[in-house]
This record gives C-alpha cells, structure tokens and sequence, in this order.
C-alpha cells in the first residue's frame, strides 16, 4: 500500500467523481477580465447607439453599424459580452437547477446559443460593412 | 448528498426568514439584472440580424422599438446595465478584499441602486434634449 494522499476528499467521493470540476478557477478570472472589458464597451454602446439612432430607423441603424470604429466595437461587445453571460448563466443554472436532465439539457442550451448568436451577430455586421 | 433527507432541513439562503438588508437586494438583483441581460444580448443579436437582412425585415423591429412597450423595454434595459455594472465594479472592488466592512457595502449597494435609477433618466435626458 502506498502512503494516503494528502486529500480532503472521501475515497468515496474520489470513485464517484462528485467534487470540484476543476475549472471554477478559471471561470472567477474569465469572468472579471471579461467584465473589465464589458465595463468599457457595454457603457460606450449604450450611449453611442442610442445618440445615433434615436429614431430607431433602418437608415440610422446603417449608418452607425457602417462606421469602422463602431463596427470593431459592436463585434467586441457581442463577442466578450455573450462568454461573460454564458459563464454567468452557467452558475446560475448549477445553482438553481437540480434534476440533472433539466440542468444537463440547459447547460448544453448555455453553451450553443451563445455560439450561434454569436456567429449571427458577428456576420450580420460584417454583412453590413461588405455585403452586396 | 443530495436525496439522503434534503425536505425537513433548512435549506440556504432562508428568505422567508432573514432580516431585510440592503446588500442581500444588491446580490439578488445582481443575478436579477443578468439574466434580464440574457434576454436583452438576444435581442441585441437579432437587431443586428434584422438590420443586416435588409429593410423589409428590419421595419417591424423599428415599429416595436417605437411603440412605448418597446421604449420601456429599452428603458428597463438600460436600467439592468447601469445596475449591473455598478454592482459588477462593487464587485471587482470587494475581490481586491476591500469595502467589505457592512457599512461600506451598505453605502456602495446603495449608490449601484441609485446610479441604475439615475442613468436610464440621463440617457433618455441626452438623447431627448442633448445635442
């Protein structure tokens, strides 16, 4: 027999495989680099967006996604924005979530969504910028 | 673990029976304004779809960004972002081991809730009265 682990967990737990997943570190940094980001790019959009589009219209909507400037920023935004909530929603879900189909069936809706969104999001404004 | 007699035991965080304080309504509003930012990155991405697909398609968007459920809509969107980026700062400040001391927490859990009142009023001000 070797020497035991220095170890707080069970040995049943060790066989069972219930315990930290052992990402929770790097989604507590994920998160906050993230958020610095978002801290920058969500205000500045709010307010950009809002100046240059107040009448909601197709034209104005254009015009302000046609920028180059606002066009990175857009795409930032939708990029770091949507992993920032997709980590969030992440806890919440193990949270709050306690049959594990339900919770498997949202964690896996969690991490699609925002891929598809993103791709749509990302395409549609350079759609804007070189489409036909 | 979960099944061996989870119903008679008290179960956290006791909401029916703890004192009402301020910074336990900056936590639940925190995931509150979230998950309504969930919904609103949603709606971001399928603006910027409906402006990339052309005018046509982007003409009922307009419609309801204009009616005031779509203004409200907007309002309360802003108003989520303004909250969760003060309590996000709060936040960050908290993981640097500062501002923790219960009244301090007090006072910055207040001052997210006030800026998230204060921000969509400024906004609509700019956009209605700016250059």
């Amino acid at each position: 027999m070797s020497a035991p682990e220095r170890s707080m967990r069970t040995a049943l737990g060790r066989v069972r495989h219930h315990g930290a997943g052992g990402e929770g570190t790097g989604h507590f940094i994920a998160t906050r680099i993230t958020s610095i980001a978002l801290a920058i790019l969500a205000p500045w959009f709010a307010v950009s967006a809002a100046l240059a589009i107040r009448d909601a219209s197709y034209i104005s909507a254009i015009d302000y996604l046609s920028n180059p400037f606002n066009a990175v920023g857009v795409i930032l935004l939708v990029a770091v924005g949507l992993y920032h909530m997709s980590i969030g929603m992440q806890e919440v879900i193990l949270d709050y979530i306690g049959r594990p189909i339900t919770k498997i069936v949202l964690l896996i809706l969690n991490a699609l969504v925002p891929f598809a969104l993103g791709a749509g999001a990302i395409f549609a404004v350079l759609l804007v910028n070189f489409g036909v | 673990m979960a099944g061996a007699r989870p119903e008679t035991r008290p179960v956290s965080p006791h909401l029916s029976v703890w004192r009402w304080h301020v910074t336990m309504l900056s936590s639940i509003l925190h995931r509150v304004t979230g998950m309504g930012l969930y919904g609103a990155a949603i709606l971001f991405a399928v603006w910027l779809m409906a402006a990339a697909a052309g005018p046509e398609t982007y003409a009922p968007v307009q419609w309801f960004l204009t009616t005031p459920i779509g203004g409200l809509m907007l309002y309360l969107i802003v108003a989520a972002l303004a909250y969760h980026l003060a309590n996000g700062i709060r936040h960050l400040v908290f993981d640097t081991g500062s501002g923790l001391a219960p009244s301090d927490a007090d006072t910055s859990a207040w001052f997210a809730i006030l800026f998230a009142i204060a921000a969509p009023i400024g906004l609509w001000a700019l956009v209605t009265f700016g250059a």
